[in-house]
């Protein structure tokens, strides 16, 4: 790490719902199912259901058609009904990556008649920094290197 | 997005973000780059190829020279995916909370 390294900047978005404070942090996170699309899945079967347990240190997950649990995260802030930070450890391909840290948090601040979410994704540079790791583990006797080896020698007996 | 990992690993590296940095302060050719970094001329022409090739920085030609500078779009893509990742995703959220909101 420099000191002044490129940090990508955080995503952020917000969106007004009308509904109480309690009602939609617990739909957010109890009812995470309720409305997580479907089409945001990262297991290997279509997914079937995504949790949230609704704790500190509660996973974050998805279960897919065949029953296999995939993990995305997990619960790192639990501030009912005001905040949340999630691990997000799902990389670009979709993988999950138990090494990779990035974080997701949302905030819901009462608005008029309803409230204001606001969900920030940040520490998207741990990308990079895992593809770089990941990248170097790869490229060497252990990883592809030497599985190519021990193919040529076997191709050529 | 397929390009998002290389795109981030191309900055993982301190030297290349090195790099990086000095391009943000305006276009330069690897001349001005190497100068004031401490590896060679070639070892900067081939961190400016990983971050070309990752759409982070662009060249052009001006006379004998090549001329670098940071390619606006390439960052933008990692984000615009995941912007629109979660604007799906919240939508899908505001839609279910206002159902029955209590």
């Amino acid at each position: 790490m420099t000191a002044s390294q490129i940090r990508p900047a955080p995503v952020r978005r917000n969106i007004f719902v009308k509904a109480s404070l309690e009602h939609a942090f617990a739909v957010f996170t109890a009812g995470f199912d309720r409305w997580w699309p479907r089409g945001h899945s990262v297991g290997s079967s279509p997914q079937k259901m995504a949790v949230l347990e609704p704790e500190i240190g509660g996973r974050w997950y998805e279960i897919g058609e065949d029953g296999s649990q995939t993990q995305w995260g997990e619960v790192m802030v639990w501030e009912p009904p005001h905040r949340l930070v999630l691990t997000w450890r799902v990389d670009a391909d979709w993988n999950c990556d138990p090494e990779l840290h990035t974080e997701v948090e949302v905030r819901f601040t009462p608005e008029g008649d309803g409230v204001r979410v606001d969900l920030e994704h940040r520490k998207l540079e741990a990308y990079g920094e895992r593809a770089q790791e990941v990248r170097a583990k790869i490229d060497n006797e252990k990883g592809w290197n030497g599985l190519l080896k021990l193919f040529a020698a076997e191709a050529e007996h | 997005m397929p390009n998002m990992n290389r795109t981030l690993a191309a900055i993982a590296d301190p030297t290349r973000r090195q790099v990086f940095e000095r391009l943000a302060d305006g276009p330069r050719s690897v001349g001005d780059l190497a100068r004031g970094l401490p590896v060679s001329r070639p070892a900067v022409s081939q961190h400016l190829k990983v971050l070309k090739d990752a759409g982070l920085v662009a060249d052009r030609a001006e006379g004998t020279r090549r001329i670098y500078e940071i390619d606006p779009h390439g960052l933008g893509a990692l984000r615009a995916w995941l912007d629109q990742f979660w604007g799906d995703a919240l939508a899908a959220f505001k839609a279910e909370a206002e159902k029955d909101p209590s």
